[in-house]
Parts: C-alpha cells; sequence; structure tokens
C-alpha cells in the first residue's frame, strides 16, 4: 500500500497551481487534505503522474460571514467549522452535520474543498451544499466561474471540475433565523460512512405554513439528491404527523438504491423514510406515534 | 517468602511495559533496520481458483532497485507444506499448504511470488508488471460444492468428517418430552491485531546461521518447521521476539511468508524485511469462525436436559494450516457447556473452499458453540414456559458433581473433566451484577421507541495446554534479576506477571527484575503463548526456577555468612541471619554465577468458568443496537494481576462485541474478498461500546498447578455471542423474531423484523 510514482509539487500562488495543472493536461491531481485521494493513490486506484498541493496557496482557509451568505474557503477543514463558534448560529445545520464527519485525525486534515471535489456520495459536506443552493467557485486559465452544487456533481465521484480547474471556494446562503431545521444520519459506527442521511429545513409563515422546504439525502443514490416531490408536500402546508408521514412514504418511493456489502437496498429505502420522519418531526417539534 | 502483606502476586501492579508504550519506545517489527536491508512485496493471487499457466517476470526484474522475483520454480522441485502444529489428523494432511503457489491458487490472496527490492514501494510497483495468465477454475464458496473438488486428489470438498459423544442421544431423544432442533451459524471473520505480521531476515553465508527478529506465539515450533523447509539444522537459527502489537491466536502461527522471507535473505544473502500491509493482512492472516450448526436439545417437560445433538459444519477455507481441525472440534466440544447432560452427541464436518483459511482466534470454536447452545436453551425454555434463568440454574453442574467428565468429544484428545468451580454461584452473581430481577419486567418493552432485552450467556472453557514450558533465572552482577521464558509475549502483560511471580518468591524489588521472552536464543526449548497457558505453564516454569534459584542463593549466602540456611532470611535482595549479618544479592552474584532453570510439565487441563449478561436495546425500524450494560463475571482460580485480568476481559467482550456487531470477511460467488480495508471491515474502537463490566472471582483455584491459576485470556469472549444475541432476540421476541445467525447488523435485525411482519399479516 505505497503510493505509485509520482512527482509533487507545491506552488505558492493559485495562478501557478493553475498553471501546473494545465501543464500536465488530465495526469495531475489536486492535493489537499489527502483524506480520500491518498488512500486511492495507496490502493493504486488513482495514478497520476504529479500531485499538485494547494494546501499552502493563501486566502483558502477562511470562514467569513456577509450580506451574500457564508464563505468556505477551499481548505478549510472539519475542525475549523467544528471550532467557529459563529456556526452555531450562522448555520445550524451544516455544524450538525459536519459533527458526524468521520474521526479526529480526519477531522483534522479534511477539507471542505476536497470533499467536495472528490464527491461521495454519502459524504456530508456535498449533502449540504446540494440541499442548501450553495454556489461553488472555480478558478481555472481562462477564469473564474460560479457553479450551483446540484450541477457541479455530476454522478458517482464525478464532478464538472475541469483537469486545469480549482474548486477555491463554496458559499452557503445566509441562514434564516426562524428556521425550522434537523439532520438525521445513520451509520454502523460513529463517523462512518453514512447508510443513509437526511437534511431538511423549512420557513415557517404567518399562518404558521412551511415554505421553503429543502430536503437533501446521502448515501442512497450515486450523489446527494434533493427530494422535490417531498418539498412540494410540505411548502404551504402545517407540519403534523400526517403530512410527515406522506412526505416519508413518498421520499422512499423517489429513492432507487443500491445493494452493497454494507445494506441491502431495500434497508436504505426505508432506512431513509425513517431518517425523514425523524428528522421533519424534530424540525417540527412534534412526537410521532411510536411505530413498533 | 517475604512479607506476606508485600506480596505483588494478587496486586494490581501497574504493567512494566506502559512507560515503554506510552512513551512511544515500545520496539516492533516495522522499527527493524539494518545496514544493507532489502524489502519484500507479495505478489497474491486476484482470483479465487486457478491453474496457473506462466508467469512473467522479466519485466519487473529490469526495473531499477529491483533484486530478485522469486516464484515456486526458484524454490525447487519440492514445495515446503506448511506442517500442522495442532491435532494432526492423517486426513487433513493432503490439505496442507504449500508457501508458495505453483500449478495452482486456491484463495484470493494466495502468494505466487515475492519481489525483493531496495525499497517496498520499488517493490510494489515491480509487482504490477507482473505478468500471470490463469486457467480460470469455477470458485468453491459454500458447503457441499462438490463439482469442482479443489485438490485433484479429492472426489468432494470435505476434508473430514467424525462423529463423537457420550451416553445414549438417540435414546434420550427417543424418551425426551421435549425436542428442539434449530440451524445457527458465526460468520467468518478474524482477530485483527493492530500491528499486523512482519519480520526480518538476516543470512550470515559465512556463518550459516539465520536470524529472523519478529517471531512470537510459537518460536521454538516455527523455528523447528523453517529448519526442516530450509535444511538447516535448528540451532543454525534464532527466532527472536520483540514487542508484538496483539497476537489473539492468529498472529505467531506459521505462515507461507514465514518460510519465504528468509528463503529470500539467503538467496540474496541480504537483509529482507517484509510488513504485512492491511489490505494483505484481511487476505492473509488466519481467517476463524465461520461455523454453522444444526443444534437439537431434549428436555424433559420440567426442563431437565437429557441430550444434546450437535452437527458442526466448519468451512475451513483452502487450506488447512497449522491449526488443523481445532476450531471445528472446539465448537463441538464445548456444544453442551456448563450443563449436566448426560446423553451428547456431535459430529464434525470440515469442508474446503476458495477462501483464505482458517485458524484460531481467541476463544475459537468456543464462541460459535456458546452461542448456538444458549440461543437454544432459551428458545427451550421459553417453549416449556420456564423462566429462562431458572432453566438454567436447573441445568448448571453443581460443584459436588466436579470433577465432571466430558470426555469422547474430541476424538484425537485423552479423557478430560471440568475441574473445580461453582458454576451455580458465579451465574447468580452475573444475575446479581445485571440486576435480572428488577429488569425483568423490561425484556421486549417499547420504551421511547426501542425495545429492551436482557440476555445471559454460561460457559466453561479450557485453558492451560501442556505439555510444558521452560524459564531460567539469572541473578545479574549488580543484583538484578534476568527471567527468560519460553512464553511469548503478545501485549498481554506478561512480562509484569512472570515479574510479579519471580518478586515475590525472591524477594528482589519488581523493578530490578527484567523479563525475556519467547526468542528460541533464550531457551533450549520453549512451547509458547496459546490456549491461555502463559501464565498457567509459563508462570509455573518461573516460580520452578525462582524457587530453585531462592535454595542456590541462600546455600551461597550460607556459605558466605557462615550461618545454616535455617536461620537465614531474605529481605529485598539482601540475605540477613539471625545474628545480623547480611549479604546482598549483588555481592553473592558477584562472586558466583547464580542461575536456575526450571521447568512445569503438565497435561491437565483448567476449566475456567462463568456467566455473561447483556442489556440492550434495539431500534425496531433502523435495527440499531445499543448495549445499555454488560457484565462479564469469570472465576479464573487466582488472578495474578487483577488489572491486566480486567483489561484482558473488558477488551475480550470488546472485541466479542465486534463479532456480533460488526467483523464480518465478505466474499463474492467468484471467491472475491470484498473488505479491502480498514472502511470495509468494521472492528469496534473504544469508543463504540462504553459501558462494559467485568468482575473476576478467584472462589476455586486450579488443582493442576502450584499457582491455582486457570487461563484468562479467553473467557471475555467466549460468551459474549451467547448474552448478546439473546439480549437482541428478547427485545424482539414480540416481533416474532428469532436470532440464530450473525452478525446482528442493523440491516439483518430490520429484514429479520420485516420478514416476521410479512409473516404475521400472511397468517393473518
Amino acid at each position: 500500500m505505497k503510493l505509485p510514482p509520482l512527482d509533487y509539487i507545491c506552488p505558492a500562488t493559485l495562478t501557478e497551481a493553475i498553471a501546473a495543472l494545465a501543464a500536465y493536461g488530465g495526469n495531475a491531481k489536486v492535493i489537499a487534505g489527502g483524506q480520500s485521494l491518498v488512500p486511492m493513490l495507496a490502493f493504486r486506484l488513482a495514478a497520476p503522474s504529479v500531485l499538485v498541493d494547494i494546501g499552502r496557496l493563501p486566502d483558502l482557509k477562511n470562514i467569513s460571514i456577509s450580506a451574500d451568505g457564508i464563505d468556505f474557503g477551499a481548505l478549510v477543514t472539519w475542525r475549523d467549522i467544528e471550532r467557529d463558534a459563529r456556526l452555531a448560529q450562522a448555520h445550524p445545520l451544516l455544524a450538525a452535520a459536519i459533527a458526524h464527519v468521520a474521526h479526529y485525525q480526519i477531522r483534522n486534515r479534511g477539507t471542505v474543498g476536497g470533499s467536495m471535489a472528490h464527491a461521495d456520495p454519502a459524504a456530508e459536506m456535498p449533502g449540504i451544499a446540494v440541499t442548501c443552493d450553495a454556489m461553488l467557485t472555480i478558478v481555472g486559465p481562462t477564469g473564474t466561474r460560479i457553479v450551483r452544487a446540484n450541477e457541479f456533481i455530476t454522478g458517482g465521484l464525478s464532478t464538472v471540475l475541469g483537469a486545469d480547474e480549482i474548486l477555491t471556494s463554496i458559499r452557503l446562503p445566509l441562514w434564516k433565523k426562524a428556521r425550522r431545521w434537523a439532520f438525521e444520519e445513520f451509520a454502523r459506527r460513529r463517523g462512518d460512512f453514512a447508510l443513509a442521511g437526511v437534511a431538511a429545513f423549512y420557513d415557517i409563515d404567518a399562518q404558521g405554513l412551511a415554505y421553503n422546504a429543502h430536503i437533501g439525502l446521502i448515501g442512497v443514490a450515486d450523489r446527494p439528491m434533493r427530494l422535490p416531490g417531498v418539498e412540494a408536500i410540505l411548502d404551504g402546508r402545517r407540519i403534523d404527523a400526517d403530512v410527515i408521514l406522506q412526505a416519508a412514504a413518498v421520499a422512499r418511493d423517489a429513492v432507487d438504491p443500491a445493494d452493497d456489502i454494507h445494506a441491502e437496498a431495500a434497508y436504505r429505502r426505508d432506512l431513509l423514510g425513517v431518517l425523514l420522519e425523524r428528522a421533519l418531526a424534530r424540525a417540527a417539534d412534534i412526537v410521532l406515534p411510536e411505530a413498533a | 517468602m517475604s512479607d506476606v502483606a508485600k506480596l505483588l502476586v494478587g496486586s494490581a501492579v501497574e504493567r512494566m511495559e506502559d512507560a515503554r508504550f506510552l512513551s512511544g519506545s515500545g520496539y516492533f517489527a516495522d522499527d527493524l533496520a539494518v545496514e544493507g536491508m532489502l524489502h519484500a512485496a507479495i505478489l497474491r493471487s486476484p482470483i479465487a481458483h486457478a491453474r496457473i499457466a506462466s508467469i512473467d517476470a522479466s519485466a519487473a526484474l529490469a526495473m531499477p532497485g529491483i533484486h530478485a522475483v522469486i516464484t515456486a520454480h526458484d524454490i525447487g522441485d519440492t514445495i515446503p507444506i506448511i506442517p500442522l502444529r495442532l491435532a494432526p489428523l492423517p486426513e487433513f494432511e493432503p490439505f496442507r499448504q504449500p508457501v508458495i503457489a505453483r500449478d495452482k491458487v486456491r484463495y484470493v490472496g494466495e502468494p505466487i511470488a515475492i519481489v525483493v527490492a531496495d525499497s517496498r514501494a520499488l517493490a510494489e510497483d515491480a509487482l504490477e508488471t507482473i505478468g500471470i495468465e490463469f486457467d480460470a477454475l469455477s470458485a468453491v464458496t459454500e458447503r457441499g460444492a462438490s463439482e469442482t473438488p479443489l485438490f485433484d486428489f479429492a472426489k468432494d470438498n470435505v476434508a473430514l468428517r467424525y462423529d463423537a459423544g457420550f451416553g445414549d442421544a438417540d435414546a434420550a431423544f427417543a424418551s425426551a418430552h421435549y425436542v428442539r432442533t434449530e440451524r445457527f451459524s458465526v460468520q467468518r471473520h478474524t482477530a485483527l491485531p493492530m500491528e499486523t505480521r512482519g519480520m526480518l531476515a538476516e543470512w550470515n553465508s559465512l556463518a550459516g546461521r539465520l536470524v529472523v527478529t519478529g517471531a512470537t506465539k510459537v518460536t521454538f515450533y516455527n523455528r523447528r518447521a523453517l529448519a526442516q523447509m530450509l535444511g538447516l539444522r535448528e540451532d543454525d537459527i534464532d527466532l527472536i521476539e520483540i514487542d508484538v502489537g496483539g497476537g489473539f491466536g492468529v498472529r505467531g502461527e506459521f505462515y507461507p511468508e514465514d518460510f519465504l522471507i528468509p528463503f529470500a535473505a539467503r538467496k540474496l544473502a541480504r537483509p529482507v524485511k517484509w510488513i504485512e500491509d492491511r489490505r494483505e493482512h484481511l487476505m492473509a492472516i488466519n481467517h476463524s469462525r465461520d461455523v454453522a450448526c444444526e443444534l437439537s436439545l431434549a428436555c424433559r417437560s420440567d426442563g431437565m436436559i437429557l441430550g444434546l445433538r450437535g452437527r458442526v459444519f466448519a468451512d475451513m477455507g483452502a487450506y488447512i494450516r497449522t491449526n488443523g481441525g481445532v476450531v471445528p472440534a472446539k465448537a463441538a466440544q464445548f456444544l453442551p457447556g456448563p450443563y449436566r447432560i448426560p446423553h451428547v452427541s456431535v459430529s464434525v464436518e470440515a469442508f474446503m473452499t476458495n477462501k483464505t483459511p482458517v485458524g484460531t482466534y481467541r476463544g475459537p470454536g468456543r464462541f460459535e458453540a456458546n452461542f448456538f447452545r444458549e440461543r437454544l436453551i432459551d428458545m427451550a425454555a421459553i417453549d416449556l414456559g420456564i423462566d429462562i434463568a431458572e432453566f438454567r440454574r436447573k441445568n448448571l453442574i453443581t460443584e459436588q458433581e466436579l470433577p465432571y467428565p466430558i470426555d469422547g468429544l474430541v476424538p484425537y484428545e485423552g479423557p478430560t473433566s471440568y475441574d473445580t468451580g461453582d458454576y451455580v454461584e458465579v451465574f447468580e452473581r452475573a444475575l446479581k451484577e445485571i440486576g435480572w430481577f428488577e429488569k425483568s419486567h423490561l425484556q421486549g418493552k417499547l420504551i421511547d421507541g426501542v425495545r429492551h432485552g436482557i440476555g445471559l450467556g454460561c460457559f466453561v472453557e479450557s485453558g492451560g495446554a501442556g505439555p510444558k514450558e521452560n524459564a531460567a533465572l539469572t541473578l545479574e552482577k549488580d543484583g538484578s534479576l534476568t527471567v527468560a521464558v519460553g512464553s511469548s509475549v503478545l501485549g498481554q502483560g506478561l512480562e509484569t506477571v512472570l515479574g510479579q511471580i519471580a518478586s515475590d518468591t525472591l524477594s528482589i524489588p519488581f523493578d530490578r527484575i527484567r523479563v525475556l521472552h519467547g526468542s528460541t536464543t533464550l531457551l533450549d526449548e520453549g512451547f509458547g503463548t496459546y490456549h491461555s497457558r502463559a501464565v498457567v505453564m509459563g508462570g509455573s516454569a518461573v516460580l520452578d526456577a525462582a524457587t530453585r534459584l531462592r535454595e542456590k542463593i541462600l546455600q551461597q549466602a550460607s556459605n558466605h555468612l557462615g550461618r545454616p540456611n535455617s536461620e537465614l532470611k531474605i529481605v529485598n535482595a539482601n540475605v540477613i541471619a539471625d545474628n545480623g549479618a547480611s549479604v546482598s544479592f549483588a555481592a553473592l552474584a558477584a562472586g558466583h554465577d547464580l542461575q536456575a532453570d526450571g521447568t512445569f510439565s503438565n497435561d491437565v487441563r483448567t476449566y475456567s468458568y462463568g456467566t455473561h449478561a447483556a442489556h440492550v436495546t434495539v431500534d425496531p425500524r433502523t435495527g440499531a443496537v445499543k448495549v445499555l450494560d454488560y457484565i462479564a463475571v469469570e472465576d479464573v482460580g487466582r488472578a495474578i494481576n487483577p488489572a491486566i485480568v480486567h483489561g484482558q476481559a473488558i477488551g475480550a467482550i470488546v472485541q466479542g462485541l465486534g463479532g456480533v456487531f460488526l467483523d464480518h470477511l465478505i466474499y463474492d460467488e467468484q471467491g472475491q474478498l470484498l473488505n479491502a480495508s480498514l472502511a470495509d471491515y468494521l472492528v469496534p474502537t473504544a469508543s463504540d461500546f462504553p459501558v462494559l463490566r467485568a468482575v473476576t472471582l478467584e472462589l476455586r483455584p486450579s488443582p493442576s498447578n502450584p499457582l491455582g491459576a486457570k487461563g484468562a485470556g479467553e473467557g471475555g469472549i467466549v460468551a459474549v455471542a451467547a448474552a448478546t444475541a439473546n439480549a437482541v432476540a428478547a427485545a424482539l421476541a414480540p416481533l416474532n423474531v428469532e436470532i440464530h445467525h450473525l452478525p446482528l447488523t442493523p440491516p439483518r435485525l430490520w429484514r429479520l423484523i420485516k420478514n416476521a411482519r410479512e409473516r404475521t399479516t400472511n397468517a393473518a
């Protein structure tokens, strides 16, 4: 489990980094925290000829909150998010989700940008980005482009990132104060990849009806996904037990998970329904009738 | 002995190893580095069953930094075969593993070639260039698949079948009021020591001697095996044991690499190091468990057990390695457990598949047998309307019935008997600890969305295998003591325990004692560490040597002080005469060689015993199980160091819970192992099961050794599946779910609940 032969460069500026990527064509790979890439190299599942380490690039380690949204530099680590006292208020859904990410050592090194670019279907950050309509900033040789999170991820472990592009930041829209939300995840052991996870939020209008519902799932498809059908059920309704059970039933029908060594597909399908019920009940602060 | 109040045996002495480990000063196989050292990597079969048509290593040999590519062809006309260390039944002989595949591969991970290079990374680069043409054969992955025999000489894939037992089970079953038969299974998993295997082999071509560092468990046996394979004299080989990061039965057996790496070192006349990486470990280390059982119980209507019948089916993998058929033999032997069952009949079928070979793992066979039997006992008690605790109480062997013979359950072993104990008292203690009576109303109850269950598991377990162990004690010139023992250290604290025994016997301070262990350079003969034998056998050998050395010291002091032995006593490494004259150990050792050998021979096994109890909750909607409380009560006869025994028990419970819920080596139909890393092979970590308790009792010492100790390393694991699965079953009983198969993963429990619901709906 040693890395294949490869070169390593550690540019000092973004321009240099992009130039290096461009110079190597498709044979270079960006490395940040290395928490996904290094195991893939060790298993020889990836064999780039050069690693471009963006760890020394300036200005990618900040979390900034402005009127435009909450910006996370690509090199922000899970530990940075965990330690940022502002986020519990500024984006409680994100804070709750990130609490499920991996184990201490990984949390200290793994980065927001790395997780997005790796695009594991069970990972929390891509799930939150898709659920919350995050905007991603990508820099390449011809300039900067902004991509919506749901368009960024194009399939299992694949994104729109070009070989000569670098994801530099992720912007989450500002969080409304009175928003109802919950994050539910089920993993075999704490820190393991989720067998399924649900991120949910909605706002409440003056009549007490839900609007702007956002329901996102991880671990049940080849990429994180939204459930527009479930969102449509919630919007304009008072969130009670009936609505929740109806939403969960629609959610179960809306997904088509695959079998793998951790769980059969039917389990994941049912599990996400249970998680959605629990998430919505917690968001609405109601107790569902106990099932057997 | 010295002042009784100061005796170390029986007290929780801080481990002498801890400072070394905690400060990062441990010395493990991967710390080894010598001048001119080369590194090996092993090409392992990527497919489960195939003939090897050709191997082309020319590209690898042309790469820079590559010193050799060794295949079966380079080893010679006769490929050495790994011997059967335990239970060498003739039926198994033809199924033994050659150290490298020549014509055929039989499991994913079987060694085909080794590359020796300037670095491990270069060696791995070269592995990728070796071209092998395979003629694939269909893979055998389950019992009864006999159309493709793994071995050309065999008509099918069954290596061994036997029947054993005592009494007349047929008659007992014929006359019984109640009979129930169920099928159970325990999944394939393994021990997963945190330190993988590894070694450094150094060949001195001038002296014609070989030194292999990184050995453990059964070093003297392995040296003998290696000497035969290499055509060397045993005393031309040293196997050196350094620190070992866990063994649990799997580490230290003789594996193919234990030949291949020394062979490469001799061939190249260069030191060669090999460290098993985690992916290799999962496919190369002995797998274990993987036993299925059809078990029947015959009872009177009042719950008295009349007879037991068990058919054990064991997937041995592709070869029979050093442990022979120990796993299924012990799974059969321990089916009756600590109960009075007059009529027992068992059968064993060991069959071959295209999977990694099986060996012993902590509590081999017992973990499985206790799970099978204790599950069936719960079912029987419930059928008969008898409280499950009362059912056990009624059938446990009483102290008056001990020693209780269990002869004839293992055809290749002589008579043996459960020795001493009070099985009932320990059982009652476990009930008290878990709060059995207070919590009985919780059984199956749904509270806050989760169902509660409390389960019990009783066991009796053998340890302290013979035939013998040796020790040599030397009083050094500075007055310190060196203890050398044939037992191996696997991280279990043996150095401390042996130091305690020597300290008490010789009245020498603990911090003046150094314990050397395992290496073949220390003694003429040693027997190693397995079957919870290191304290029973090695400890008794140290006690014997220390007693002899004490006599020599007193004799020397008597000469020195001019006083008879009867007027001498030893206090804190000084010999003091009644008249006040004294001489220090250092002064005595300065003038004379003070050394004593000790030995302990014994073929009588110790039988520790106990009861585990678990309180769990199950979320019926997700299948998630939470262990709320767990108690393991065990009588170990005598705990030399209660803190170490406690640590053994807690660690074993965690490891056992891994076997119940997490650990699972999964193969697909092509014989591919699907666990490539610790992301796929889930092991319990220190934080997964926070509430575990263990009570160690010293009720009845072992009569078979002077320490009174019984094996204490495995009682913590052997009843974990029994108690935990019973707790889960109790929690889910209202949903008509029964537990027969491990592991109890959330998806499996969810599936059982769903199927039970659908059955109920269909019936209604």
